[in-house]
């Protein structure tokens, strides 16, 4: 008997190493893969019950915060400075989720990455605060210049540093209070999302970088840079015909110029007026596939690597020799070209930054609750748009543009200015709708620019080429007299206080 | 040799081995209750981020109830072995505490139980002084059993509970029988397999049938076998079906050494259970959820999908006891205790429970091998078999191993009448080593003396 008491132990002993084996499998071989598992709420339970890092601008402006919470989840999230940060921040609901940096940056802001958790055995005996602190390079200054800028009209304004990538402004509107759907109370929450959901000009879309619009003659700088970088077109060469609309082969529709005016010329002199049948016919002459590569050296038809989920602009790409007339209308930014404001300000900073595109960002750095260093956003190129000579070349032609073109309300005292205005009709013809966009940079006289900035106007009545020149163009203006200011000094010690006592210039609407 | 044990009393006092044995225990005992108090500030700190207000009260009383039965141990059976005490003190101090954290209302309820618990274990070892005289009343056990089992079916009795009627309600208290009856099966069996172990292990089997012998010797067994599964089968309880039946197995494969009979019996079960399978909508539904529990993860697999999440949550180290979310497992508190000190306590601690039940397995198994008479063998190993197995399933249940059956991990799930069945077993398993220590130190010193 004694012999098989002892096979019974060893069987049991047996099933007992089956659990022990089951349970390594799950909680280590499979760990990770269950964490991330859609569907647990752990991890999502965890964030809302956990502090939170703030995220501030480059000038410690707070843009949100955790303060504790007497409820189930611990912790509220705000946003002191309520809409004026919204395309950015996003809000963070138990429900709904979180977007914006609240959502692309959950892990940093709650302390979650592999880095923050253990960076050396002694942190496991001992109390850290590992929740990630976000510096944006987002100035407080130029973000309000932005928003008083642009006002009540519909549209976004996104600036960026062309040498270095990151972002000065980002603003849309309408937009909308984080704080109203970041409340833990569901209804209230949901309301607010229905609300807000139901609203024109769909206020939740940070559309600054996640709505592509066509980019009307703005473009005309890719397609210009594109011709100078083939070789095909030099600052004399080729002088296009004086016509009122340009015959485009298999289409009895002319592209025709704003307002049947005439005009034509040298490079310089058709993008300073904006001259359609030129750009239509420098298109055509490029032919397709240049054109498809030259929009692409500019990002199009690519996902930005920006830090936030940025939609991508498209430039068509078709069996040319059968759609020559789209080809006429993409050399203009018409028709099947497709920009965010994003992108179009990133063709103006690959422009200023000598034919360089960086990566852009929001994020400037991250630094664990003790003030050490998590991670550092370092300018990183994207792309190479076109060689230096060239990006100098349409410098010139885009100083002309604010010289004596369209954009002549962007002289601005001592500093070096280029740009490019557009008008893109939209929707039905009747009543005529329009985009007013501009795209600039600009910089101390004699230095490499140091701001890009690109406006759009959404809805425009009417559509004439003085639409751009004349509505986005001044919000361009005051955004760049913001960004050339100095960095503000960071508000006094404003953690702990309300959100009302934060000190930014009031919004202007 | 009867003769020996039975006249010569052990000389006067406990025999050395009995005083180390309690030193021992004591020690062990005073551990427990420090790991358990351990726990509790811990669990304090982690949900609440403060030392609990009544961890002097608490660490006092589960002090009284474990010294009482150790003191119980010293006066009613000092030479029993000295570990099985402090480790089911360990356990059910630890569940004691998980289930304070998570459902505070239902910690008094259970303290109390634990009271019983002890009580009833000292009445155990105070009655039973010698288990062979469990052995006469076979068939009260028998019939005590199978009443047992059959008492939650009983119309103005029974109730049921979360699908399974394993519930009886007697006066204001409501319990659940089977608990017991596994205790009573346990002690037919061994009586009866005593007896018939010689008939049913005979090498001259006949040629052709060596798988069984004569049916005649193994019919009672396999008719209680038989009324104890379709008992259990009308009460839905799949759980202490198996155990009954992995009972059944171990006792038989112990008394007769033949490894034909647990085979043998698993296929048998096998058949069965294939049986059930095709039969009952909620034999199925645990198949399923078992099989695949991702497909309904929201629904009918929710409990062990959770109980995965809060495993993998937990990983190596745990989130620390009152950190984890627990909660989130439907009914944590009983059936998928595991789970939730899986996640607070991580693979560390998991894997330190398995410890404590094998450590628990090994000691009574170690009893049964020592001790002198065919039942007493028997008996300790089927009891321990049962704390084995019942502890297994569960556990598989929860990890996913098996399929998922309603059984509680003894000594740390919220449940009286486990727990106070738990501890007569445990008085069980004591008295059995006790009588063994004390024979033979009896012989050690006549030996001497000679």
């Amino acid at each position: 008997m004694d012999r098989s008491i002892r096979r019974l132990g060893v069987f049991l002993m047996g099933l007992f190493c089956v659990l022990f084996v089951q349970l390594n499998y799950i909680q280590v071989f499979r760990a990770e893969d269950l964490n991330t598992k859609p569907g647990n709420s752990r991890p999502v339970d965890v964030a809302f019950s956990r502090p939170r890092g703030t995220v501030s601008t480059a000038d410690g402006v707070i843009v949100s915060r955790s303060v504790p919470s007497n409820d189930r989840q611990k912790f509220q999230r705000e946003f002191p400075e309520g809409e004026l940060y919204a395309a950015i921040s996003g809000y963070f609901n138990y429900s709904f989720g979180a977007t914006g940096i609240e959502g692309a940056f959950n892990d940093e802001l709650s302390g979650r990455t592999a880095k923050q958790q253990v960076r050396s055995i002694g942190d496991l005996f001992t109390s850290k605060d590992n929740t990630g602190n976000i510096k944006l390079t987002v100035r407080s200054d130029v973000q309000a210049a932005a928003k008083a800028a642009l006002g009540d009209q519909k549209g976004s304004v996104v600036v960026l540093d062309p040498q270095t990538g990151g972002v000065l402004a980002l603003w849309s509107w309408p937009s909308f209070d984080p704080n109203k759907l970041s409340v833990h109370d569901y209804d209230q929450a949901s309301q607010a999302k229905a609300f807000y959901e139901a609203a024109p000009g769909k206020p939740l879309l940070a559309k600054a970088y996640r709505e592509i619009y066509a980019p009307g003659s703005t473009f005309k700088v890719v397609t210009g840079a594109t011709g100078v970088e083939s070789g095909k077109v030099t600052v004399n060469e080729p002088s296009y015909p004086v016509l009122t609309s340009l015959d485009v082969p298999q289409t009895s529709r002319n592209l025709s110029n704003f307002d049947g005016e005439s005009c034509g010329g040298t490079l310089f002199q058709i993008l300073a007026v904006s001259c359609n049948s030129s750009f239509g016919q420098m298109g055509l002459d490029l032919g397709g596939p240049t054109m498809v590569k030259g929009a692409e050296a500019f990002g199009f038809n690519q996902t930005p690597p920006f830090d936030l989920a940025a939609a991508r602009s498209t430039f068509p790409v078709v069996d040319w020799k059968q759609n020559q007339p789209v080809l006429a209308q993409a050399g203009i930014g018409q028709g099947q070209v497709a920009a965010s404001p994003l992108q179009m300000a990133l063709v103006a900073a690959g422009i200023a930054n000598d034919g360089v595109v960086l990566e852009p960002h929001v994020v400037d750095e991250i630094r664990d609750g003790d003030n050490e260093l998590i991670s550092k956003d370092d300018p990183t190129q994207w792309k190479r748009a076109v060689s230096p000579q060239t990006a100098d070349i349409m410098r010139q032609a885009m100083r002309q543009v604010v010289a004596t073109g369209t954009a002549t309300r962007l002289q601005i005292d001592g500093l070096d200015v280029g740009a490019k205005t557009g008008t893109a009709q939209f929707g039905p013809s009747s009543p005529l709708q329009s985009h007013a966009w501009v795209i600039a940079w600009a910089g101390p006289a004699g230095q490499k620019p140091t701001v890009a900035v690109a406006v759009l106007v959404d809805g425009q009545p009417g559509n004439s080429e003085q639409t751009g020149g004349r509505v986005a163009a001044p919000i361009a203006r005051a955004v760049i007299e913001a960004a050339m200011k100095p960095l503000p000094a960071p508000p006094a010690a404003t953690t702990t206080t309300t959100a009302s006592t934060t000190t930014v210039p009031a919004g202007g609407n | 040799m009867t003769a020996v044990g039975a006249v010569r009393r052990p000389s006067a006092g406990p025999s050395v081995l009995g005083q180390s044995r309690r030193r021992a225990e004591l020690g062990l005992i005073v551990m427990a209750v420090a790991i358990t108090g351990a726990l509790y500030t811990l669990a304090g700190l982690g949900k609440t981020a403060s030392v609990p207000a009544n961890i002097g009260p608490f660490l006092a009383v589960i002090a009284v109830l474990f010294l009482t039965a150790h003191l119980a141990v010293r006066r009613l059976a000092p030479m029993a072995d000295g570990i099985l005490l402090p480790v089911a003190a360990l356990l059910n101090g630890i569940g004691y505490v998980f289930i304070a954290r998570l459902k505070p209302s239902l910690a008094p309820n259970q303290a109390t139980w634990t009271g019983v618990g002890i009580i009833a274990f000292v009445v155990t070892l105070a009655v039973v002084r010698r288990t062979r005289d469990l052995e006469r009343y076979r068939y009260t056990f028998l019939l005590g059993g199978l009443g047992l089992l059959v008492l939650p079916l009983v119309p103005g009795l029974g109730l049921s509970i979360n699908g399974a009627r394993i519930w009886a309600h007697l006066g204001p208290i409501s319990f659940q029988p089977g608990e017991f009856a596994k205790i009573a099966l346990a002690l037919f069996f061994a009586s009866y397999l005593v007896e018939k172990r010689e008939l049913l292990s005979m090498a001259t089997w006949p040629k052709f049938r060596p798988v069984l012998p004569d049916l005649k010797h193994l019919g009672p067994v396999l008719l209680a076998w038989g009324v104890a599964v379709l008992v259990m089968t009308a009460e839905t309880d799949l759980g202490s079906s198996l155990l009954l039946f992995g009972l059944f197995m171990a006792m038989l494969w112990v008394a007769t050494g033949r490894v034909g009979y647990p085979v043998g019996g698993t296929a048998l079960f096998g058949v069965a259970a294939y049986g059930a399978w095709t039969q009952f909508g909620h034999v199925q539904d645990r198949v399923t959820n078992w099989l695949n529990p991702w497909a309904d993860p929201l629904g009918r697999g929710n409990q062990v999908v959770q109980a995965w999440y809060a495993l993998a949550w937990g990983g190596v180290a745990g989130t620390g006891i009152g950190l984890g979310r627990p909660d989130r497992i439907p009914v944590v508190e009983n059936d998928f205790i595991f789970a939730a000190i899986g996640e607070e306590l991580g693979l560390l601690g998991a894997t330190g429970l398995l410890m404590a039940y094998l450590i628990f397995v090994g000691s009574g198994l170690r009893v049964a091998t020592q001790a002198e008479h065919a039942f007493d063998k028997l008996l300790a190993a089927g009891l321990t078999a049962l704390m084995g197995l019942q502890s297994f399933v569960i556990i598989a249940g929860v990890i996913r191993v098996l399929p998922l059956t309603g059984v509680v991990l003894p000594f740390i799930s919220y449940g009286g009448s486990a727990t106070v069945a738990n501890y007569v077993l445990l008085a069980l398993l004591l008295r059995i080593s006790a009588e063994t220590t004390a024979k033979r130190s009896t012989k050690a010193t006549a030996g001497a003396a000679a």
